[in-house]
């Protein structure tokens, strides 16, 4: 396992008027190599819960381990971990500050004291692996589409070269297209190189076809934790917090009340249209 | 990290003080402001502690919440008081090594911690009472007369309106930034002053176009609703004086006599 959280609680301002108690006994684990998605409806707690993950945020109570060492325990190397656990920002755009993009991705491993050349094959190979077009690399940042800015600011954190790579609504303002093409760039680079990858997001559309565990959190608790199609049969529960399952999961169970006799726990069209085909005899 | 500062913010509640006109609690505080450097003996601190006392007691915002805004200013404070001790020529009173404390210098550090301390308490409370629109158009209403001699009123209160909305917005903005520039490995905090510096570059250069896109934003919303400038602007709750803003205007007034009677007769050395 890389990541663990042993009942952890955290509030905002404790002891004034403004209390909130953000996260409520969170225990999970997040295996080696996974592709989690985390989910839930706004002020779900799900972006602190992440801050969590390397370190920014100290829980007010509760222990968390990563690779078996407890962050907590005095002397431990904060900066270290946030170099493995690699974090990204929701509108990640707003941290660039570099001359040009080149420049810019080379932060993070610069900051890692390695030599320039290490830092440099780091930050080419960061940007390749997020598709970013190499005639833009020195560009300002600040002259880019929103789709690229994005992009350079995620291959800043991975150029880091981080085991854990955490992504907190990496689509949010972009366009359909955009958005796709972000989750599928995603999904390339976890296919190739094994990271474990969180997803966190508000939208069940966009991670279902990505994702092999999603967690949704409520009101700062863990309310499912499972594989997708098993946390999509909770339709109605997750209604109650304002979610949803994806558009197919609907459909499938308009036609089973229809009286097809069909699966309804499909995740994906393709799975859908499967299912529909094997329904209909042909 | 920067949310716990609380000094000169909105404290919402119900009370006199609350409800009264902002042009009174400005003028009230302005006053009572100058009255602090009239007296030059304790009797005239009494006289500020008690007004001061019985305000704070009318406006219903916990004390312990004040005091606890005033940490950030601690460290000014005690500077001041050092500065005063040490460096005032006068009476010997201890010394040690190139040290000296002067009568006098005990006198005026003194004076100038109750002096600063209650000039704090006393304009953020103010602000804990006021919210910043209506203080804003208190300012407007209050400088209105200088309109004549072409000075931009209406524009220096929007601005003023505008910085103050801001404040809340960029300090989360700061925050943000800064955690995004840590998770990339920045160290704001080991190092010379030089590196200090230098570590801000990343946490600075995204504030500040940030601050400018935000601009860049509001001013567009405002011209697309046809702002343009204070002429012929109407308000949606005009300021008007009520019963209780003349009552407090008249106890304000009788303040303003005490001190001056304290400063004429000098009761006490």
């Amino acid at each position: 396992m890389s990541i663990k959280l042993e009942h952890v609680n955290y509030i905002y301002s404790p002891g004034t008027a403004y209390e909130i108690h953000a996260l409520k006994d969170v225990s999970l684990e997040i295996g080696e190599g996974q592709f989690i998605g985390l989910i839930g409806h706004t002020g779900s707690g799900k972006s602190t819960l992440v801050q969590h993950l390397n370190g920014l945020v100290k829980a007010t109570s509760g222990h968390i381990y990563f690779h078996g060492e407890d962050i907590y325990s005095p002397g431990y190397d904060m900066r270290r971990l946030r170099s493995r656990v690699g974090l990204v920002f929701q509108y990640p755009e707003h941290q660039l500050f570099e001359i040009d993009v080149f420049t810019d991705v080379c932060f993070g491993p610069k900051n890692l004291g390695l030599t320039q050349k290490e830092v440099q094959l780091r930050a080419f190979e960061a940007l390749r692996q997020v598709g970013f077009p190499e005639e833009y690399f020195y560009q300002s940042p600040f002259d880019l589409s929103g789709g690229q800015k994005r992009r350079a600011a995620i291959a800043g954190v991975l150029a880091m070269r981080p085991e854990v790579l955490i992504l907190d609504e990496p689509t949010a303002g972009l366009d359909p297209r955009g958005r796709d093409e972000i989750l599928d760039q995603i999904a390339k680079l976890k296919r190739e190189t094994g990271i474990t990858v969180v997803l966190v997001s508000h939208s069940m559309e966009d991670i279902a076809r990505y994702v092999d565990r999603i967690i949704v959190m409520n009101r700062g608790s863990v309310m499912f934790d499972d594989i997708p199609r098993k946390v999509f049969g909770h339709v109605k529960e997750l209604e109650a917090v304002g979610l949803a399952a994806p558009q197919v999961t609907y459909i499938m169970q308009a036609l089973r009340d229809k009286g097809m006799a069909v699966h309804t726990d499909v995740t994906t069209l393709e799975e859908a249209e499967r299912e529909i085909l094997k329904a209909l005899g042909k | 990290m920067l949310r716990d500062i609380t000094l000169g913010q909105y404290y919402q509640a119900e009370s006199v003080i609350h409800r009264l006109d902002p042009r009174v609690k400005l003028v009230g505080t302005i006053l009572y402001i100058i009255s602090l450097f009239l007296f030059d003996h304790f009797t005239g601190y009494v006289a500020a502690a008690v007004f001061l006392i019985i305000v704070i007691r009318l406006s219903g915002v916990p004390f312990r919440y004040m005091v606890k805004g005033m940490k950030a200013i601690v460290f000014l404070l005690l500077l001041t008081m050092v500065f005063n001790l040490f460096l005032t020529p006068g009476e010997t009173l201890v010394q040690f090594w190139k040290l000296t404390i002067t009568k006098e210098g005990l006198r005026i550090a003194i004076f100038m911690a109750i002096r600063l301390t209650f000039l704090i308490i006393g304009s953020s409370l103010m602000t804990l009472t006021t919210t910043p629109n209506n203080l804003t158009d208190g300012m407007e209403k209050l400088m209105n007369p200088l309109k004549k001699v072409k000075v931009p009123v209406h524009e220096i209160a929007m601005m003023m309106s505008i910085a103050l909305r801001f404040i809340p917005i960029l300090m989360e903005e700061t925050d943000k930034i800064m955690k995004a520039q840590i998770a990339r490995g920045a160290d704001f905090e080991s190092g010379n002053i030089v590196k200090k510096a230098k570590a801000l570059v990343p946490l600075l250069v995204p504030l500040f176009v940030s601050a400018f896109r935000r601009a860049n934003d509001l001013a567009m919303a405002m011209e697309a609703r046809c702002y343009q400038g204070g002429e012929g602007r109407t308000k949606m709750k005009p300021l008007q004086y009520k019963k209780r803003d003349f009552l407090a205007y008249a106890y304000l007034g009788c303040y303003v006599g005490i001190v001056l009677l304290i400063r004429k007769i000098g009761i006490l050395p």
